[in-house]
């Protein structure tokens, strides 16, 4: 067989673009092939067209293997995600995925807080709809202009908190203060984030006080995505205490939080 | 379909297209993509010896036409190498060229004694990576350092060795002479150039280790360059590489005299592109009625 024949095509059908808020894009693409192989926690590797070398991470947002959909919502944060914000429904994105390692879940009545800061919102979603009314979801956001989702934490039944750093919506504060009053009501088995790495230190610590599990997923600067080139490192504890650069395309992006060396 | 097959230093290779040593691991994460059998080759990951966790991130940025790297040789070390990866990646049917790193010469040559106990076909020494402290750079930066080190792995081995070389020095050909004269049977250029990026709001280096090498198309004018300098300058065989993407860049760099190419940068954004170099390069051999790839190799002609 030439090597042709094991070249597959990684150009997906866009189904709908929309802006959710000024630069914040929820594309769903059509990719049935990665919809049936993708779970919560995973990511998609996408190419911006153009005079680009690398691929742009961005975690799964919604999976839906009936519909044969994958949904990412993503901020313009470059030139590159710049170039994505501008692809429409019709066009094609060119995508790798689903890669890396994703959430490890319990049964889907066990009670779990959810937490996303910012753009670490999205991968929350899944979980959410995975979860449904077991799970509280804690978003965090600099201000009213920037919270997406929480129709969509909703609608898949769950509770809902919002909390902005200037209270222009929701709380005003951190989450980690309705972390500690819902702990208190009620003790989840688990607690999964994704966002900043302040908040997700603070969460972790909280975590291993009340010895609740905890998965958070990580950001890093990436190159393959599938675990070879070794850039996006990111420091673990191995069993026996050994500091080990882990990769967080392949190894993560969700880790156990107690294995992250959190100033590393 | 033209001939791609090549020979180089007497192991044969079924085409002349062989991934770069670090941006396709030990092959396990590609060999999900396609068989490995479809390579030439592969140059594995630089092995130390000892593990070694590598430089703190970010490790890598994004630069016009191409990218910035400072892994620092991350690698679980050479006895790992040994056990754990090496006997998997002979069974994949293609050449294995074990590229290997260290902080001194004796440590380097400890390696070479224990890679020549094996079954693996060639020997790529890297005397040339620019982000770590020790070793790496420090040897290939100057023709006498780069000869000692040549010198005390080559007493250690019999298998052929390929000698990994950096752009970072005034004369390449001064250094690919020197590494000859050692008994280098072959020679692989270029490794990265250093660079540097800086975030302007945060006026901090992009790169945890404020340098970094530069590689992708960006690089391919110099490689081409320099790989011509050195063809013409050496009798062993070169190994060219340096921002190649598409299979006519390939050939462009077997006209500067290059007996096969490695391919990196390309690699991460597209797995496949290895095997799209393969294709473009029977291609471009059958468009113009080339019957074997081997044929392309040093035709340059020069003004």
């Amino acid at each position: 067989m030439p090597a042709s024949d094991y070249i597959r095509s990684m150009q997906y059908p866009i189904h709908t673009m929309t802006e959710l808020k000024p630069g914040v894009w929820s594309m769903v693409i059509a990719c049935p092939d990665i919809a049936n192989a993708a779970v919560c926690g995973q990511f998609v590797h996408l190419m911006p067209q153009g005079n680009f070398t690398l691929r742009r991470p961005i975690s799964i947002c919604e999976i839906d293997r009936n519909a044969g959909t994958l949904r990412v919502v993503f901020g313009v944060r470059g030139k590159g995600t710049a170039q994505l914000a501008t692809l429409r429904a019709g066009d094609t994105v060119d995508m790798l995925g689903p890669l890396g390692h994703g959430f490890t879940l319990p049964d889907a009545d066990t009670p779990v807080i959810l937490i996303g800061g910012g753009i670490g919102t999205p991968p929350m979603l899944p979980l959410a709809q995975y979860f449904g009314k077991s799970a509280v979801v804690i978003s965090g956001f600099r201000n009213a202009d920037a919270v997406i989702l929480q129709e969509d934490f909703a609608a898949a039944g769950c509770k809902t908190i919002l909390c902005t750093d200037d209270g222009s919506a929701g709380n005003k504060g951190l989450v980690t203060v309705p972390l500690a009053e819902e702990i208190t009501a009620r003790k989840p088995a688990l607690i999964c984030a994704c966002g900043p790495i302040p908040m997700l230190s603070a969460i972790a610590a909280m975590a291993k006080e009340q010895g609740i599990p905890c998965q958070v997923s990580l950001e890093e600067r990436m190159g393959c995505g599938v675990g070879a080139c070794l850039v996006c490192a990111c420091n673990i504890y191995l069993n026996d205490g050994e500091i080990h650069a882990a990769h967080v395309c392949k190894d993560g992006p969700v880790f156990d939080a107690e294995r992250v060396v959190w100033n590393g | 379909m033209a001939d791609l097959s090549v020979n180089i230093c007497g192991v044969p290779f079924k085409n002349p297209i062989i991934p770069a040593s670090g941006v396709f691991g030990y092959g396990r994460e590609y060999a999900n993509y396609y068989p490995l059998s479809l390579l030439g080759g592969i140059s594995a990951k630089g092995t130390t010896p000892k593990k070694q966790n590598g430089n703190p991130a970010p490790r890598i940025a994004e630069t016009p036409a191409g990218i910035l790297n400072s892994v620092g040789l991350q690698n679980p070390g050479m006895d790992a190498f040994l056990h754990e990866e090496l006997p998997w990646l002979l069974q994949q049917n293609t050449v294995i060229l074990a590229n290997f790193a260290g902080p001194s010469p004796e440590t380097c040559a400890e390696s070479a004694a224990k890679l020549d106990q094996t079954d693996v076909q060639m020997l790529e020494l890297n005397i040339s990576c620019p982000n770590v402290k020790n070793g790496g750079l420090a040897f290939g930066a100057q023709a006498d350092t780069a000869a000692n080190m040549v010198k005390a792995v080559r007493k250690a081995t019999t298998k052929p060795l390929i000698v990994k070389l950096s752009p970072n020095v005034t004369d390449v050909t001064e250094i690919a002479r020197a590494v000859e004269a050692e008994g280098a049977d072959a020679v692989s250029l270029i490794n990265t150039l250093l660079g540097m990026r800086i975030d302007r709001r945060t006026r901090r280096p992009i790169l945890r280790n404020n340098t970094g090498g530069l590689s992708g198309p960006a690089v391919f004018p110099i490689a081409v360059r320099m790989v011509w300098q050195v063809a013409n300058a050496v009798k062993i065989p070169v190994i060219g590489m340096g921002g190649v993407q598409t299979g006519e860049d390939a050939a462009e760099l077997m006209m500067a005299g290059a007996s096969a190419v490695q391919v990196g940068t390309a690699i991460l954004s597209d797995p496949y592109a290895p095997l799209k170099i393969i294709d473009g390069l029977n291609q471009f051999l059958d468009d113009n009625h080339i019957a074997a790839a081997r044929d392309l190799v040093g035709t340059v002609q020069p003004w």
